[in-house]
């Protein structure tokens, strides 16, 4: 759905802080992971049409992307900033939810129905007129996912979603990610919350220094402790626990640990 | 004499309707790590203000119960006395840092450049804060030229220059890469051996089992467990708390009888206790 293709990029026009970017980004829910600074906001910024490549080729479902605008881009890649001061400017959450859909010249009707459902799926339905700035931070977090949610993009990329999140939060972002993959988006995700990664997405991608230094399915690629090290990512805590109890195989979830735990036990 | 001593401590905001606090009781010795955890809203960070004095004194409203910090009872001193034995760390370093200071040990110097000491005094308790941070060799650089993790550490060591007795972090690693997070928990384990009494709040909780010597749950105000990790993740009723356990307790629990009772918290713990469990089949 989205081809990278020896991309470089820089600020400055000295340090690159992309290197010669490859990725062939297909249906499988993706996670960026790596350090501050390797990278990966930047990578989402011009896959968002809001930064232009200094080199290489970036085509979304067969287009160039600097062929559009980042507000013709807005209608197809949906974004959830890190920060969500970024992204709120409206007087109430109902306002903020309808900004996204009426911005692409969705129907005021087709906008509202759109915005009361993304608000229902983050819990915020009963505070559409509510100030966004009272909300504390993991409420005003997933008011920017349901005002992404509502345009109803074919891509949605969520930046750190995880942060300030209690476990209630948490369960409730797992459950949109969930019913966004079945409706047959695409998701992809920079996070540091490697458990997060572990349970919800099917491939990912490690950064280091501007480069992809590993990238495959998730067990697959958290079977590389070695290298993971080498770009300070650490294992999933359930993968760790499996490696320590010496079962020899990546787990990724609690029931999959049990289950090779068990069998383990059996055959010693 | 304990460090922290919270009795029977209810409080309301001004016009709010419910107890932001409700009965809230718990202790803390010299050198005590006390992990705070429960929902966002459950009453976190405003417990983490009573403790700073900041609530009743600065957000007023309705007070009741006692908080004595280091001997001090918190509504009968004013702020000024108060932060001179608590400091407290917010959640997001960048906020703290004052943007107004050139290098690093600028920064670290301003809180207590603002106490009029004098100059070579604060030149030692800067230098000692740094090197309790571990953040010495930055000392000459910009503020905003360091990551996270440092940054937070910055935050931290200003704050210890003060030379507080307690010191409150309001999720102070949650803006942070997992290597920022873990530089910050081993500070904290560092300050610890120091004597310093800390008491914070966090989501992390394989990281606040691991750190924290005891746990105080809080949900909708009040105080539902006060105990050490293991015992607390233990406990047949900690999922009614709105919490969740670490995941090396919670996989344990399918796998595991132990004959205490009390289940594994940490990495290394469910290791050791898997490991016998696989000899003992």
């Amino acid at each position: 759905m989205i081809s990278v293709s020896g991309l470089h990029f820089s600020y400055d026009g000295k340090t690159e802080v992309l290197s010669d970017i490859n990725l062939d980004i297909d249906r499988r829910s993706t996670a960026i992971i790596g350090q501050n600074g390797v990278g990966k906001t930047t990578f989402i910024k011009i896959l968002k049409g809001l930064l232009r490549p200094a080199s290489g080729k970036v085509t979304i479902l067969g287009e160039d992307v600097t062929q559009k605008s980042a507000a013709q881009w807005a209608s197809v890649i949906g974004l959830v900033f890190q920060n969500p001061n970024d992204q709120i400017f409206k007087k109430t959450v109902l306002e903020e939810t309808l900004f996204g859909p009426l911005n692409i010249k969705m129907t005021p009707k087709a906008a509202r129905k759109r915005a009361m459902e993304a608000l229902s799926a983050v819990g915020l339905a009963d505070k559409t007129d509510v100030n966004p700035y009272d909300l504390n931070l993991s409420d005003k977090k997933l008011l920017c996912i349901a005002s992404v949610l509502a345009m109803n993009t074919r891509i949605v990329i969520f930046d750190e979603p995880t942060i300030a999140q209690d476990w209630q939060g948490l369960e409730r972002i797992k459950a949109i990610i969930n019913s966004l993959k079945a409706q047959g988006k695409l998701i992809m995700t920079i996070v540091h919350d490697i458990d997060f990664v572990a349970e919800c997405f099917e491939r990912t991608v490690v950064f280091n220094e501007g480069k992809v230094l590993l990238d495959g399915d998730t067990a697959d690629v958290f079977a590389h402790v070695d290298v993971l090290r080498q770009a300070r990512v650490s294992q999933p805590h359930i993968a760790q626990l499996a490696e320590l109890a010496g079962l020899r195989r990546v787990c990724l979830t609690e029931d999959e640990f049990v289950r090779a735990f068990k069998d383990y036990a059996f055959i010693q | 004499m304990k460090k922290i001593l919270v009795e029977h401590l209810k409080y309301r905001y001004p016009q709010a309707a419910e107890l932001a606090l409700n009965d809230i009781s718990f202790e803390a010795e010299e050198g005590e790590k006390i992990g705070v955890i429960g929902r966002n809203g459950a009453g976190k960070s405003t417990l983490c203000q009573a403790l700073t004095g900041l609530v009743p004194h600065f957000y007023k409203g309705a007070y009741g119960g006692r908080v004595i910090v280091d001997g001090t009872e918190v509504l009968s001193s004013s702020i000024s006395e108060i932060v001179l034995k608590v400091g407290i760390v917010f959640q997001n370093p960048f906020t703290q840092v004052t943007g107004a200071k050139e290098t690093v040990y600028d920064e670290v110097a301003f809180g207590l450049e603002n106490l009029g000491l004098p100059r070579g005094e604060i030149s030692s308790r800067v230098d000692a804060a740094l090197e309790l941070l571990r953040i010495y060799r930055f000392k000459d650089q910009a503020p905003f030229s360091l990551s996270g993790g440092q940054t937070q550490r910055m935050a931290i060591a200003g704050i210890i220059a003060m030379r507080p007795r307690i010191i409150v972090l309001d999720e102070p690693t949650s803006q942070l890469d997992p290597q920022g997070s873990e530089e910050v928990y081993q500070a904290l384990d560092d300050l610890s051996d120091q004597g310093l009494t800390i008491v914070l709040t966090e989501h992390k909780i394989e990281k606040i089992a691991q750190y924290c010597d005891k746990i105080l749950v809080l949900q909708d105000g009040r105080s539902v467990a006060f105990d050490t990790p293991a015992r607390l993740f233990s406990a047949e009723d900690s999922d009614a708390w709105g919490i969740r356990p670490p995941v090396y307790t919670s996989v344990c629990r399918k796998l595991l009888r132990p004959p205490t009772g009390v289940y594994p918290v940490t990495l290394s713990e469910a290791g050791e206790a898997l490991a016998n469990w696989e000899a003992s089949t």
